[in-house]
């Protein structure tokens, strides 16, 4: 078992010490390799409040390509939905505090002026919600509010916006779309108003779509068939999509890479394979324990992970998830509680990082923490 | 819809059927007699039972109130063969004190306050629904303390005040306005124009308050909804999604107090107001039926104010229905 070299993870840029939580961005990093179409770096967003500054995002760093789709995932309030609201630029005008880079297709975000990026949102990048009752306004037609999505976007005139609008709801799969087009969201079923959700993100062809927890809301059958759809788009469409989930297995079906978070930081990210198939970080197996398995023994107790998400106010000393995690008593010295573990690359896998100290205990060595 | 219209407009006529009730008898359950007061000075008892009989007041109470329930519909004839009144249906009665049906002399005072309340309400409600819109948005800045303070200001001053004030001010001190009061604005528009400026005032200076406030939280509230979420997220100027997506949803409970308030307005719970500025409206008339014990008058005026008041609840469901489509009329 070797100490780790490096200084204390408190000096890591990556991280950040309290201190400089808005440090200046790095300057771009030289790199031969085509930039990536999105290129998240050190993101952070800061909440100033009464009782202290909450670090939603606290460095959060992740690329994206075209065509491909990223997982975040993590419990609520570990920073994912402020993570896909600051990609928007949608914490602008607010008390937030957003620093970091988020270059988009060469364009840098986080300092773009709100006039250019109100004219992003909706065209270039656009967002699926959540709930789609609560977030389609309920006194307008859904037709309506997807023809105004286009018209904000282009110079048409109102008959060819709610022709399109119409051909969007068609596309998602909705019945009648022209009749359709005429109901209130409270006419339509919680699959059907998703798809016109989903309708109405699209109805500019953005470049990056996020979808957060895209099918929470919604049953089984009906999250299979939401997950699919956006699948199909984003093969057409050649978007690149961000899914923002809790729940693993939405993203083992759909997502190319995963990026776990805790407490407002990234603690393992790496390709679908990697992170599902080895786990390093102990909450990542904490996420992959606490889920049913339909294949697997009906008697079989799930395994929830004790306690609750932490403050983001007053993060835990150390890995913020010790207080949590089962196996900190491997890791000798307390370390575990005093030094923030950093992200260091998982030994044989080209790009899979993880933040704990038995990773990087053990680099270089056999992974003997077999599987559960 | 049509059923729906049908069944509310019954329903508002049981509403005022028992309101004429409970006026009809509070009115026997007081202490002042109408014939003694109609008697005069050199009174007789001989003279007193005959004013009773003339009134009607010598039958018993629920005779009495059938009468004038039938007059509703049928219409009364009032008085012997000398003095003869006819009050055709609606009948609401013949004043004591006049002799003149009650309804006649409803209409003739209802065109002041229909001017007044109108007027007012028009400029308070727009005014209302701006101020408090920016007061939202620029929620918790300079604009938004000086809008809730001034509203504050505004709520805690009362019509008395700010009537005497104005007419101070603009007519003996200054000199910008001729005096106060209602010229029907089919005989003089500008006057019309002119008297009824500082009532509008007043009016407005202490309602907008009320607006003002509550178009303020209904905005903050709204703000926080997911759709408003959605409205940025597609690209929206921050206008539109105010205006648009925000008034929109923040309209309704500003809808219904403004329906009430318009509906008492016009029926007379202006009363300080046009005693203020010598206006002789609904309010004025009720108030001085009381005082003379003169039944008809304060039975006229109630029913009169509550009809307007049901009305404006009617109208106020019938526009929920336009402005929020999950509200269904049925």
């Amino acid at each position: 078992m070797s100490q780790p070299t490096k200084e204390s993870p408190e000096s890591q840029p990556m991280e950040g010490s309290p201190e400089s939580p808005h440090a200046q961005p790095r300057p771009l990093a030289v790199s031969t390799a085509t930039p990536a179409f999105l290129d998240v770096r050190d993101l952070r967003v800061h909440f100033p409040t009464e009782d202290g500054v909450v670090r939603s995002v606290d460095g959060v760093s992740f690329t994206l390509d075209k065509g491909r789709t990223l997982g975040i995932v993590g419990e609520s309030g570990s920073g994912k939905s402020v993570t896909s609201l600051a990609l928007l630029g949608l914490h602008k005008g607010t008390r937030a505090l957003v620093s970091g880079e988020v270059w988009l297709d060469g364009r840098e975000l986080v300092a773009l002026p709100e006039k250019e990026m109100r004219q992003l949102r909706g065209s270039t990048v656009s967002m699926i919600f959540q709930d789609p009752l609560s977030a389609l306004h309920p006194f307008f037609t859904v037709g309506a509010q997807i023809a105004e999505a286009y018209r904000v976007h282009h110079q048409v005139s109102r008959k060819e916006a709610n022709d399109r609008a119409v051909e969007m709801l068609q596309r998602v799969g909705i019945p009648q779309p022209r009749r359709r087009a005429k109901d209130y969201p409270h006419q339509f079923s919680g699959g059907m108003r998703q798809r016109a959700m989903i309708a109405m993100s699209l109805v500019c062809d953005p470049a990056l779509l996020i979808a957060d927890e895209p099918t929470t809301a919604l049953d089984v059958t009906v999250q299979a068939q939401i997950l699919d759809l956006i699948g199909d788009l984003q093969q057409e469409f050649g978007s690149a999509v961000v899914i923002i989930t809790h729940d693993l297995g939405v993203v083992a079906g759909v997502a190319d890479d995963i990026l776990v978070m805790y407490g407002g930081r990234r603690i393992e990210y790496g390709t679908v394979r990697d992170v599902l198939k080895r786990p390093q970080h102990p909450y990542t197996w904490g996420l992959l324990q606490s889920m049913p398995h339909i294949a697997g023994d009906v008697d079989r107790r799930l395994n929830p992970i004790p306690g609750s998400p932490p403050s983001l106010i007053n993060l835990p000393g150390g890995c913020a998830f010790h207080p949590r995690c089962p196996h900190k008593g491997q890791v000798p010295d307390g370390r575990c509680s005093l030094e923030r573990p950093e992200l260091v690359p998982v030994p044989g896998t080209a790009e899979h990082i993880a933040a704990c100290h038995l990773v990087a205990d053990i680099r270089g060595g056999e992974n003997t923490r077999a599987a559960q | 819809m049509f059923r729906y219209l049908v069944r509310r407009l019954l329903a508002a006529a049981l509403i005022l059927l028992v309101i004429s009730v409970i006026t009809f008898f509070v009115f026997f359950a007081l202490p002042s007699d109408p014939a003694l007061l109609a008697c005069g000075k050199t009174c007789s008892p001989a003279r007193l039972a005959e004013i009773r009989h003339s009134l009607g007041l010598d039958r018993s109470t629920v005779v009495q109130f059938w009468e004038f329930f039938k007059g509703l519909f049928a219409g009364r004839d009032y008085g012997d063969q000398s003095v003869r009144i006819h009050c055709g249906a609606p009948c609401l009665g013949v004043s004591f004190q006049t002799d003149t049906p009650v309804l006649t002399t409803l209409l003739q005072n209802f065109p002041a306050d229909l001017s007044l309340g109108l007027g007012a309400a028009a400029v308070f409600l727009v005014a209302g629904l701006g101020l408090g819109t920016l007061a939202a948005v620029r929620r918790g800045r300079a604009t938004d303390k000086l809008a809730v303070g001034a509203a504050l200001f505004g709520v805690s001053l009362q019509i008395y005040f700010v009537g005497l004030l104005l007419l101070y001010l603009f007519v003996d001190k200054w000199q910008l306005l001729p005096a106060a009061g209602y010229t029907p604005i089919t005989q003089d528009p500008v006057a019309w124009f002119q008297g009824l400026l500082l009532p509008w005032a007043t009016l407005v200076i202490v309602y907008l308050a009320l607006y003002t406030r509550l178009t303020r939280s209904s905005m903050l509230e709204v703000f926080g909804e997911d759709y408003m979420r959605t409205a940025r997220a597609k690209g929206l100027p921050a206008g539109r999604v105010v205006l648009k997506h925000g008034l929109r949803a923040a309209i309704t409970p500003v809808v219904t107090i403004f329906g009430m308030d318009v509906g008492s307005l016009i029926g007379g719970s202006a009363v300080i107001t046009e005693s203020v500025f010598g206006i002789n409206g609904i309010g004025k008339l009720a108030v001085n039926s009381v005082q003379n014990s003169d039944l008809p008058v304060i039975l006229g005026t109630t029913l009169f104010a509550a009809t307007f008041v049901v009305l404006a609840n009617v109208v106020v469901d019938l526009v929920y229905g336009l402005v929020d489509p999950r509200v269904r009329l049925a």
